[in-house]
């Protein structure tokens, strides 16, 4: 995210004020944009994955490897860490520096086991045999669930350096802007993880 | 060119990169290569020694302007247009002299030959026709809807050296290695790793990817400022055409581009790790791909066409003197093709066997397009209907659209009856089908765009009688080019041939040769116009004065040409759709306003070119597993990122001052104007010269 | 001027569509390629009743409201009429209704996977797409022939196509229809010659480098004309071994007719099946 608006022009608070209301208006009006199209590219993956979901091969079947309880515990992090991001959220409104850190934090931890889980079910899953070049079946699944992976990935690069911006700048418009979209990007992963448990482990498991 | 015993074992600093790439003995591509290379190192040794790098980096570069941006889309397209187009010359000479009883020899050897039909294909659609409507798209919309710039300046800029290194890498192809030999779209598993292990699907993957973010992007910028920066009072049913054209478009890139992408990539997973997908076994499947490629391919050719449709509504309003005919259905139609546009993919493959249920399907979903489509057709007619037609040389090419486009419709629904394509289907018919809806539809809507609005982004008119020349000359041309090959493919002549076994086409491809001729005739008149214009750019005669050269009923025309850096020194509220002419009538239009206020704009930015082009040895090493370099140019680009991200300073105000004293000396020029519509007063039953003041009376 | 050039390029395009008569798709010798070729001509015919019209009016308009005549009909505040608007929406929906139901009835009528009725028991070929050849395997006479296929006149033909390597489509335009050929999967295409004669017989999906090689010849001959045929390949003497069919998997280019007296039955069913986890695409 680059806005526009700078904190340190303060010549004119109305003008300045419409700017800043304006530019987050902007931004994170966009920022749905960017989120209609990356569900686009959920969706594309979704239907690789349905139209490849017989397709084994002569390799490994899912229902052999998939450990729904395994699976249950990641999908309750995720779901958690959009309650904990939720509190951010209650903080940063409130102007309350500490509680949004706090609960980031816990964000990011929820995130980072999630990932970590997700990292180890990978190594598992290859270690009996079901690599992404195994068969069509597991090419799809790789490719939709680390895509997933990926962003969540790419959300934490995302949370660290809006800590850095925090220190630096505090609530400024900017940051507020981040955060929002953030925030967004975050619970639209955890919808598309619930996609991902039901359509990907759910129907493969049984 | 390379042949696959070339290609070595990757070595870790030079990957899959040597000496015996770079085709030094190929009799037709080494004097193009030292040509360039002499030609680009003259250009940079005059930019050198007459200091103008400092100039172009400063207002060019690094410019977030969108007029800017625009411009610069537009001269990479004419230059890929002379890059493409020589290919079609190269395909219909070799084709004509490759066409006899027993095999005519040609003078390409398929190797070569099937690398130039391909890169014809991917460079006309997405190295030129695609960025020389985003950058028309670019220069007018904002003005159309009173915005001082695009949503987000730093992201266009982005998108443009996204695109640039996408042409680019289509570019290096040439010299070093070689491009795809697969047909545009990569039809696997032929594009797979196991029967395409070149480098060439590799160059078309990272150059069709990292452009096509490019457009993801831009999708994303014009759609949010459409709907977030219009002018005060300007509804949606107050858009002009143009700008509803653009908004459609860009949401139909907003929704396939991402399918690119993600279709892209698992073919580069496919051919870099192995993976399953599209191959024929393991259960890969190729049936997909076609699918995935033609569900963006499809609305894709929409996405090019529909913005053509919206420049020929505005030109045809402006040089008929009238108000569009039919603006609400207009709208309609427009939404409708957007939203039937994702529903007719199949129709490109209904000989894959998917039953007669589902190819009836989406044959009639195909042809119901006919319908909105035929609805402009009428629209435009009859917007001239009842008007003044001055034909100019946009006009010209409105009407050599009308033409054009009416057949290439006829033939597309002709080639939407599951039972006509199981005969017509990849013959020469459908290339001849798609280059008539294509050059008919969206380039001549282009270049009638290009010229009407060539004053407002450069202050210069172009030569109407060389322009005319160019419609003349492009119009015939199409015909003698194109209707020889329907007729081929009417008698059974597939697309794609290397040589011809069949001595009853060779006169067809002997006329389609001197069409193609004539179309490089009008190409050169267009190149030799646009030069002659700029030169002659202080003779009055081309010289725009008033901002205003047609006496048009836009917003993009109540401004400076070219544009000021912010645009409009005061955006007027909006209450007709032809504000303009509102705003002459009320006796308002270029008149100062009661106070300026200070503007707000965002500063110029390194970030565009360094990130963008930082791409650039990223999918180079990519495409020769040079890994080292993949990796330092993620790592920078990343380092890039973080930095600008970390930056302030980003915009800065223009102050009242320097706002009046720019607008004055616009509103000097336009002192004294007399208006079309003065002239005419007569006719105008709804306005009255003496109720000036009363705007309900012209307001709707 | 412009008007006068145009009215040559229409005459110019007619004189084409006129000699069109001997054009293999107009002139089709096979039962559904006759049907596909009026139905082209049909579909066109009703479409220029509209575009003619069209193309005259883009033309007279401009020139009939051309600024030099200064028509006193000039009425720029014109831009509604409900009248024309309604004929603007409904010429296009009346022709597309049109179209769409012979669309929807041929999409039936004329798809090449319909089986041809005939008195005369059908004939099975069985293609595989090769680079850059076609192998035709006759699974009741045990033959294979390589770039070549014969068949009797006046007798359907079920053609059972797939691939050993990339995607191409099966195509004798003379007597109408194509389908593509993938590997791992099973398409079907019927045809019925009306004629005797030799045809040519192509690919018509672009499959690389050999693909404009990629021709055969189709011989429609009476029913002794194919027996002879059959028993010519048959003296060939040549088996269809594992080995031989391993050097036609080699990549050639304008390969030479081959005939192969003996085949294994199955063959057609295990190229397919070669390719592991393929699906299945003959529905």
């Amino acid at each position: 995210m680059t806005a526009l608006t700078n904190d340190h022009d303060l010549h004119d608070h109305d003008d300045h004020h419409h700017h800043e209301a304006e530019a987050a208006d902007r931004y994170v009006f966009g920022f749905w944009l960017y989120i209609i199209s990356d569900c686009l590219l959920f969706s594309t993956l979704f239907a690789t994955y349905a139209v490849m979901g017989q397709s084994f091969g002569s390799g490994i079947k899912p229902e052999e490897l998939f450990d729904l309880g395994f699976v249950a515990v990641e999908t309750a992090l995720l779901l958690f860490s959009s309650f904990t991001f939720g509190m951010a959220m209650l903080g940063a409104n409130a102007e309350n520096m500490a509680k949004t850190k706090f609960w980031l934090i816990i964000t990011a931890l929820l995130g980072l086991s999630f990932l970590g889980m997700e990292i180890y079910e990978f190594v598992h899953f290859s270690h009996e045999g079901a690599t992404p070049q195994t068969s069509g079946y597991w090419t799809s699944f790789y490719s939709l669930v680390a895509t997933h992976g990926l962003h969540v990935t790419a959300g934490l690069i995302w949370m660290f350096f809006l800590f850095i911006h925090f220190k630096r700048d505090g609530f400024s418009n900017e940051n507020k802007i981040r955060l929002a979209c953030l925030s967004l990007f975050w619970h639209f992963l955890d919808i598309i993880w619930i996609c991902v448990f039901s359509f990907v482990y759910l129907r493969g498991a049984m | 060119m390379v042949q696959t015993d070339l290609i070595k074992d990757p070595h870790v600093l030079t990957g899959k990169l040597h000496w015996g790439v770079i085709p030094f003995h190929d009799p037709v591509v080494a004097p193009v290569m030292f040509a360039a290379i002499l030609g680009g190192l003259a250009l940079l040794a005059l930019i050198t020694y007459k200091g103008w790098w400092g100039y172009l980096w400063k207002e060019w570069f690094t410019s977030v302007d969108h007029k800017k941006i625009g411009i610069m889309y537009c001269i990479v397209a004419l230059v890929m247009l002379v890059r493409g187009f020589s290919d079609a010359i190269l395909m219909r000479t070799h084709q004509a002299l490759a066409t006899s009883d027993a095999f005519g020899e040609g003078y390409l050897p398929p190797e070569h030959y099937d690398q130039i039909f391909t890169a014809h294909g991917v460079i006309m659609i997405f190295f030129v026709a695609t960025p020389l409507m985003v950058g028309i798209m670019n220069v007018i919309m904002p003005l159309q809807i009173g915005a001082r710039d695009v949503a987000y300046p730093f992201l266009n800029s982005l998108s443009f050296y996204l695109f640039l290194v996408g042409a680019l890498l289509v570019n290096i192809s040439l010299f070093v290695g070689e491009f795809a030999a697969t047909g545009w779209l990569a039809y696997t598993p032929l594009s797979g790793i196991e029967y395409s292990p070149g480098v060439g699907v590799d160059y078309w993957i990272w150059a069709l990817q990292i452009s096509g973010i490019g457009t993801t992007l831009t999708a994303v910028n014009f759609v949010a400022t459409i709907l977030k920066m219009r002018a005060p009072g300007m509804t949606m049913m107050k858009m002009p055409v143009f700008t509803w054209t653009t908004f459609c478009a860009n949401v139909i890139a907003l929704v396939i581009f991402p399918i690119l992408t993600v279709a892209i990539a698992q073919l580069t997973l496919d051919r870099y790790l192995d993976f399953n997908f599209f191959t024929n076994d393991d259960g890969g499947n190729q049936m997909m791909w076609v699918n995935l490629i033609w569900a963006w391919g499809h609305p894709e050719v929409y996405f090019l066409v529909l913005p053509a449709f919206g420049m020929i509504s505005e030109v045809t309003a402006t040089f008929s003197r009238k108000r569009l005919f039919g603006y609400v259905s207009l709208i309609w139609a427009t939404i409708a093709i957007m939203l039937l546009s994702f529903l007719v993919w199949l129709h490109h493959f209904f000989t894959m066997g998917s039953g007669a249920s589902v190819n009836a399907f989406f044959g009639i979903m195909t042809m119901i397009i006919g319908i909105p489509t035929g609805v402009k057709l009428y629209n435009w007619i009859f917007t001239m209907y009842k008007g003044r037609v001055e034909l100019t040389a946009s006009m010209w090419w409105v009407i050599a659209m009308l033409i054009t486009f009416t057949v290439g419709g006829m033939t597309g629904v002709m080639l939407s009856i599951p039972a006509n394509d199981f005969v017509l289907h990849n013959s020469m018919f459908v290339p001849a089908h798609f280059h008539n809806v294509i050059i008919g539809g969206a380039v001549y809507g282009y270049f009638a765009g290009f010229t009407y609005w060539f004053p407002k982004a450069t202050g210069v008119k172009l030569n109407e009688t060389l322009g005319k020349w160019s419609v003349a000359l492009w119009f015939f041309g199409y015909f003698f080019a194109w209707i020889p090959l329907y007729y081929t493919g009417f008698d059974g002549m597939t697309r794609r041939l290397q040589y011809v076994d069949n001595p009853d086409w060779q006169l067809p491809m002997y006329i389609a040769l001197i069409g193609v001729a004539m179309i490089a005739a009008g190409i050169g008149t267009q190149v030799i116009n646009i030069a002659w214009s700029i030169y002659k750019r202080n003779d009055p005669q081309y010289k725009d004065v008033t901002g205003d050269p047609w006496d048009a009923h836009t917003l993009e025309w109540y401004t400076t040409s070219p544009p000021q850096f912010y645009n409009f020194g005061d955006v007027p509220y909006i209450k007709d759709r032809d504000p303009l002419l509102n705003m002459k009538q009320e006796g308002i239009a270029y008149k100062r306003p009661e106070k300026y206020s200070r503007i707000h704009m965002p500063k110029n930015t390194w970030a565009g070119p360094v990130l963008g082009l930082l791409t650039l040895p990223m999918g180079f090493g990519f495409v020769w597993h040079i890994w080292w370099m993949v990796i330092a140019s993620v790592a920078a680009i990343f380092a890039c990122w973080v930095k600008l991200n970390f930056e302030r300073d980003k915009d800065y105000y223009v102050e009242v001052p320097e706002v009046e004293r720019i607008e004055d000396e616009f509103l000097k020029s336009n002192e004294g104007r007399s208006f079309y519509f003065e002239k005419h007063a007569k006719y105008y039953k709804k306005w009255k010269p003496t109720d000036q003041n009363d705007s309900s009376v012209v307001a709707k | 001027m412009k008007k006068k050039l145009f009215q040559s390029t229409v005459l110019f395009s007619l004189a084409f569509l006129l000699s069109g008569c001997d054009l293999a798709l107009f002139d089709s010798s096979g039962v559904t390629g006759k049907e596909i070729g009026d139905t082209i001509l049909l579909t066109m015919g009703l479409m220029l009743i509209v575009v003619i019209p069209t193309i005259l009016m883009s033309i007279w308009i401009p020139y009939k409201y051309h600024a030099s005549k200064s028509d006193e009909s000039y009425d720029p505040e014109w831009e509604h009429s409900s009248k024309i608007e309604f004929f603007a929406w409904g010429v296009p929906v009346v022709i597309i209704v049109i179209l769409a139901t012979i669309t929807y009835f041929t999409s039936y009528s004329l798809d090449p996977r319909k089986e041809i009725v005939s008195d005369k028991k059908p004939l099975t070929v069985q293609v595989v797409a090769m680079d850059w050849k076609w192998l035709f395997l006759f699974p009741e006479e045990k033959i294979a022939v390589v770039n070549e296929v014969a068949f009797p006149v006046d007798t359907p033909v079920e053609f059972l196509v797939t691939s050993q390597s990339t995607m191409n489509s099966f195509f004798i335009p003379k007597l109408g229809g194509q389908i593509y050929a993938m590997a791992g999967m099973e398409n079907r295409m019927n045809i019925m010659a009306t004629e005797i004669g030799e045809y040519r017989g192509i690919s018509a999906n672009y499959s690389g480098f050999g693909f404009a090689g990629m021709r055969f010849k189709a011989k429609v001959t009476s029913d002794e004309g194919f027996a002879e045929w059959v028993e010519g390949v048959k003296a060939s003497g040549q088996v269809l071994t594992d080995a031989e069919y391993d050097r036609l998997i080699e990549k050639t280019r304008d390969h030479k007719v081959e005939y192969f007296s003996s085949i294994d039955p199955l063959q057609f069913k295990n190229i397919i099946e070669s390719f592991i986890g393929a699906q299945n695409g003959s529905n």
